[in-house]
Order: C-alpha cells, then sequence, then structure tokens
C-alpha cells in the first residue's frame, strides 16, 4: 500500500510537470494548428536560465526560489515571442508542413546553440528551495521538491484557466482557436492575441523546465527531447487543442509511466507508454477530451 | 516520362553503379563513404514520399521500418544464412548470394510491420496519424533494444561488410523507378486521389484503405532495405541510431523537396546529407549553421525547393514551343 502511494506519488509530480509543457503544445495547437517542435526546448532553456540565474543570485530561501522562477518564465516567455515572430509568423499564409519544418529547425537550433553555450555535458541543477524531506507512517517518503511541483502546478494550473476563462486575451484566444476569419472580422488583433499565446505556453514551459530539474538535479541541452515529446503524446491523448485535456493526458502519462518503471518491465517503460497511447486513439481517435468533428463535403 | 525511358535509365543506373563499385579502390574513401550515405538517404526519402508526398499520410515512423530492415538483414547474415549452410561462410558467397537474400528479407519483414503501422491510418488523420506512426517507430526501437540475442542496448556489432556502391546505387535507382512507375501507372492514380481529397476519391469507388496500406507496405519494404544496406555499411547497428530524430531527418528531406514531388525529394535528400558534411571546416558552428540554414531555405522558398516549373520557366527561353507555365495559384493556409 505505501509503495502503490509513493508510485502514486512520484507519478503525480512527473506526470505534473508533463501537464505543464503539454499545455503550451496544446494552446499554440488550439490558435495555430501546428505542432511547435520547439516547444521541448523552450522547456531546456527554462530550466538553463533558472541554472544561471541561481549563479547570479543564490537562493536558499522560498522567496528568492520563486523569484528565479518566475525570471525563468519571464525569459522564456519572451523566447517565445522572439522565435513565433522571427521563425513562424512570416509563414502563417503558408502549408502547415513549412511552419513544422521551421519548428524542427528553430527546436534543432536551440539544441546546438545550447551545447555551443552550455557545454554538452550535464551540470547539477542547485535547489532551488530549502529541501527538507517528510517521512510519514508507513515509510512514504516526501520531499519538498515533489511537494513544489504539487503546490505549483495547480496554482499555474488555476491562473492559466482564470486567464483563458476570464480575461480579454483568454477570451480572444478562444474566439481563434473557434473561427480565425470570424475572430479578426470582429476587430480581433491576430497578431497580438498569438503573441500572448506563446509567451503563455513559453512560460509554462519554463515552469516545467525548472520543477523537473528540481526533482532530476541534472539538466543537459538535449534534456527537452525526451520530456518533450512524452508531453506532446500526452496533449495528444487529451485532445490536442483542448487545455483541460492537455493536463489530464500528462498526469495519466507520468503515472502509468511511473507504475511501469517500477514493475519488472522497467526497460520497456517508452514502449508501454507509446503502446497505450495508440490503444487509446484507436478507440478515441479524437483523443480522450477532444471532439471529433464531423467532416462535411 | 514514358515507361521504356524510365526502365533504361534503372539499367544505366545500375551499371553506373557497378563500374564506380568496381574502381571504388580508387575513390577518396570519405567520398565513397558520403556518396553510400547520401544513396541510402535517397532511397528513405523516396519511399518516405509515396506515403507523406503521394498519399498525404503523414507518417513519423519510418525509422522504425529501418531499424527492422536493419536487424533482420544482419541477422541473416549473421546467424541464419551460417546455421543453414554452414559451407556457406566465404565472405565472397555472403556478399554475393546471402546479402540480396538479406536485405530482400529485411525489406519483406518491414514490409509486414508496415501492414501494422498503416492499419491506424484508416482511422485516424493528420496530427493524431503523426504521432501513432511516431509511436510505433519508438516501440520497435524499444523492443530491439530489449532483445538480448541482438545485442540489446549495446547493438549488433561484426555485421560483415557487404555494402558498396553497386548495391546502394542499384537499391536507390529500383526505389526510384518502382516509386515513380507505381504513381505514374493508371493503378498509382489512386494515391494522388487519397491524397487530394479523401471522400471524393471514396465517392468515385477507389478503395482508399487499399490504397492507404499498399503505400505504407511498399514504403516500408524500400526503407526496410535501406536499413540493411545501412547495417552492412556502418558494420554495426544499435537502437538509438533509429530513434525519431532520424524519421524526422526523412520527413524533412521529403517536405523540403515539396511533397510528391520525386526529383526535388532526391535533391533534398542529397542535399540534406552533404550540407552536413560540407559545414565541416566550420566544425563547432556545423550543427548551429545546419538548423539555421534550414529554417532560412524554409523561410525563403516555402514552396518545397524545387519546383518542375520554377526550373521550366528558368529554361524556357531555351526551349522552343513551351511557354513558361501560369503560376501556380497561393495555396490557401
Amino acid at each position: 500500500m505505501t509503495e502503490f502511494l509513493q508510485q502514486l506519488l512520484n507519478g503525480l509530480s512527473l506526470g505534473a510537470v508533463y501537464a505543464l509543457i503539454a499545455l503550451g503544445y496544446t494552446m499554440v495547437y488550439g490558435v495555430l494548428r501546428f505542432i511547435n517542435f520547439a516547444h521541448s526546448d523552450v522547456f531546456m532553456v527554462g530550466a538553463f536560465a533558472g541554472y544561471y540565474l541561481n549563479r547570479w543570485m543564490p537562493s536558499d530561501s522560498m522567496a528568492g526560489g520563486l523569484a528565479i522562477l518566475a525570471g525563468s518564465m519571464a525569459f522564456c516567455a519572451l523566447l517565445g515571442v522572439v522565435i513565433e515572430r522571427l521563425a513562424y509568423r512570416p509563414l502563417r499564409r503558408r502549408s502547415r508542413l513549412n511552419v513544422l519544418i521551421t519548428a524542427i529547425g528553430v527546436s534543432l537550433l536551440l539544441e546546438y546553440t545550447g551545447q555551443f553555450l552550455f557545454g554538452a555535458a550535464p551540470k547539477p541543477f542547485p535547489q532551488l528551495f530549502p529541501v527538507r524531506t517528510f517521512q510519514f507512517a508507513g515509510g512514504l517518503i516526501v520531499s519538498t521538491n515533489q511537494l513544489a511541483v504539487l503546490v505549483l502546478t495547480p496554482l499555474l494550473l488555476a491562473a492559466l484557466h482564470f486567464i483563458v476563462l476570464k480575461t480579454r486575451f483568454g477570451t480572444a484566444m478562444r474566439a481563434i482557436s473557434f473561427h480565425p476569419v470570424a475572430a479578426t472580422l470582429v476587430g480581433i488583433n491576430l497578431d497580438r492575441v498569438i503573441s500572448f499565446t506563446f509567451a503563455l505556453g513559453s512560460a509554462l514551459a519554463a515552469a516545467g523546465g525548472i520543477l523537473y530539474s528540481l526533482n532530476y538535479q541534472s539538466i543537459d541541452p538535449l534534456m527537452g527531447v525526451l520530456p518533450g515529446l512524452k508531453a506532446f503524446v500526452a496533449a495528444v491523448v487529451g485532445g490536442i487543442g483542448n487545455i483541460p485535456g492537455a493536463a489530464l493526458g500528462g498526469l495519466l502519462l507520468g503515472i502509468i509511466e511511473t507504475f511501469v518503471n517500477g514493475s519488472r518491465w522497467s526497460t520497456a517503460t517508452d514502449a508501454i507508454a507509446f503502446a497505450l497511447l495508440i490503444l487509446i486513439l484507436l478507440f478515441r481517435p479524437a483523443g480522450l477530451l477532444g471532439k471529433l468533428e464531423v467532416e462535411k463535403v | 516520362m514514358m515507361p521504356g525511358r524510365r526502365f533504361l535509365l534503372l539499367l544505366g543506373a545500375v551499371a553506373a553503379g557497378s563500374v564506380l563499385s568496381l574502381q571504388s579502390h580508387r575513390i577518396n574513401p570519405y567520398f565513397l563513404d558520403v556518396a553510400v550515405t547520401v544513396a541510402i538517404n535517397v532511397i528513405l526519402a523516396v519511399s518516405l514520399n509515396l506515403i507523406n508526398g503521394y498519399t498525404g499520410q503523414f507518417s513519423l515512423g519510418h525509422a522504425g521500418f529501418m531499424a527492422i530492415g536493419a536487424y533482420i538483414a544482419a541477422s541473416t547474415t549473421m546467424f541464419w544464412a551460417p546455421g543453414l549452410l554452414p559451407a556457406a561462410s566465404s565472405p565472397g558467397f555472403i556478399g554475393m548470394a546471402v546479402f540480396p537474400a538479406a536485405l530482400l528479407a529485411g525489406g519483406l519483414a518491414a514490409g509486414l510491420a508496415g501492414i501494422l503501422v498503416g492499419a491506424p491510418s484508416l482511422r485516424l488523420k493528420g496530427d493524431y496519424l503523426a504521432i501513432v506512426t511516431l509511436g510505433f517507430g519508438e516501440i520497435i526501437r524499444v523492443i530491439f533494444r530489449n532483445l538480448e540475442s541482438v545485442g540489446g542496448a549495446l547493438g549488433l556489432n561484426g555485421i560483415p561488410a557487404c555494402t558498396n556502391l553497386f548495391w546502394t546505387i542499384s537499391m536507390a535507382a529500383l526505389t526510384i523507378y518502382a516509386v515513380t512507375s507505381m504513381v505514374h501507372s493508371t493503378y498509382g492514380r489512386g494515391f494522388t486521389a487519397v491524397q487530394d481529397d479523401e471522400i471524393a476519391a471514396e465517392a468515385i469507388g477507389i478503395n482508399t484503405t487499399r490504397y492507404k496500406i499498399t503505400a505504407f507496405v511498399v514504403g516500408a519494404f524500400f526503407a526496410g532495405i535501406a536499413g540493411g544496406l545501412y547495417g552492412h555499411f556502418k558494420l554495426s547497428i544499435d537502437p538509438r541510431g533509429f530513434d525519431f530524430m532520424k524519421s524526422i531527418e526523412i520527413a524533412l528531406m521529403v517536405i523540403l523537396g515539396g511533397m510528391g514531388n520525386t526529383v526535388g525529394v532526391i535533391i533534398a535528400a542529397i542535399l540534406l546529407t552533404l550540407l552536413p558534411e560540407l559545414l565541416r571546416p566550420v566544425a563547432e558552428y556545423r550543427m548551429m549553421l545546419y538548423s539555421f540554414l534550414l529554417i532560412l531555405l524554409m523561410l525563403t522558398c516555402p514552396q518545397g525547393l524545387f519546383q518542375p516549373r520554377f526550373f521550366r520557366r528558368l529554361l524556357s527561353p531555351f526551349l522552343r514551343g513551351s511557354a513558361a507555365p501560369a503560376e501556380d495559384p497561393p495555396r490557401p493556409a
């Protein structure tokens, strides 16, 4: 029982990070209908931003850690906006495959630039928050880092929920994902809303990057590739373009992966995650929460 | 192009391959290496173009088919053939007789997997299909990583060096011949019909299911052959070499060449293989520059690099009687 709870906890904290990254994929997909492959590298940049910010102003208090988190999120928000402005906007009217290629190009550029600037070797990630480990009766172990993930993620999700449902920008975002042409006709500034979406998604990826690194304690320029792929899978499982779906998919994937990892099939974790994905999509072709659009001729 | 001319081109390429192969000791080993890599990438890109470009089923699992071909072919030359015919383990016999059979076995096994991977395309579209094919590719890779009989995570080492210019060039030519002949035949128009409008194709009685599966099986078959060539060229394969970045690399060639444009895809495959080699002098900036050029290429020529119309228009002053064709209407986003 304790082991089950422990695994569930580990799974939830991994899944929360997947959810944070998956939200960026799904939001960009919602407004632009394309897969932003560079998103997983924004996640990596977020972790490195945290690393270097911590070097300049070391933190060992709660407030310091949160300041670094906010700084890294702001930096990545800016990065996301710049990427969209330079690499994606000129291709807005072209086929989505063209944008897909530039996205892969941007992803490779960030990875190789990262290897050039930071070095390819993994770096130890500092403890941004004071670390304490709690041991509960029955042997359940919870660290403050896990708690940070489990507390911060719902807060960020709630903030996102508020922005998307209650603010003008959020309303505009939903309008664009519902019908881009009609949205521009009623006077929504497409470019500004898209920039805003990228800023929001990239900030969440940065938060994911820092929370992930807190628990894994090692960062390198290629660290984004696998979590990014998993998060993308999570977004698709939840129904891409659907915000609660991305969160659900992320949590589900994290939990499944952790449980498989703890079983005797641990070497086949990735295969089992993907096999489940394929099964889910075969029975629900538009993802768990996605709506299947009826094709009209 | 007339079928006759296409067949002559195939024969010409095979002849050129055998001549080059006989003279290969005179060629700088570095160029030889690059040439074989280019030819293998051409096979991969042209075969993926049948699935992605002509049939419009966006697949990101091509490296998985390649892995199956590589492992099956290597197991054939290393374990199965010497097991069946103990006398046949002389290097010459393996190179001349066992190797083609091994390539074929690798291709057939990959083709079988193509049925499995193609099946979801009957229900899924677009990004969902892309992610499922990507998942299949990753599953195949993980399976090989866990198979201890083929080296597990360490990979399979000591594969006999059977790949030479003759086999790679001939196989590349055969792939191009097979794919273009298929697509340009009466039967093959169905692939383009499925890509253009699936519902309309179905309405006029085209069996879209069969076309999609056929595209996956044929594409996978040639990817398997490319994998066999790759294994017997690198002499050691390991599951990491067939991850989804490899699939994306192949997809890049197809998209950059212009989906469903075989000549463009071949040129893109050659260019994308040569580009990192040409950038070697700037060593440490090499891959940064490569990715930067990739973005720049896409921003400046989003229609795909090689538009036959563009070249025709360029040459039109020299070709009498062929008026410059009209511009393509802009494609809706």
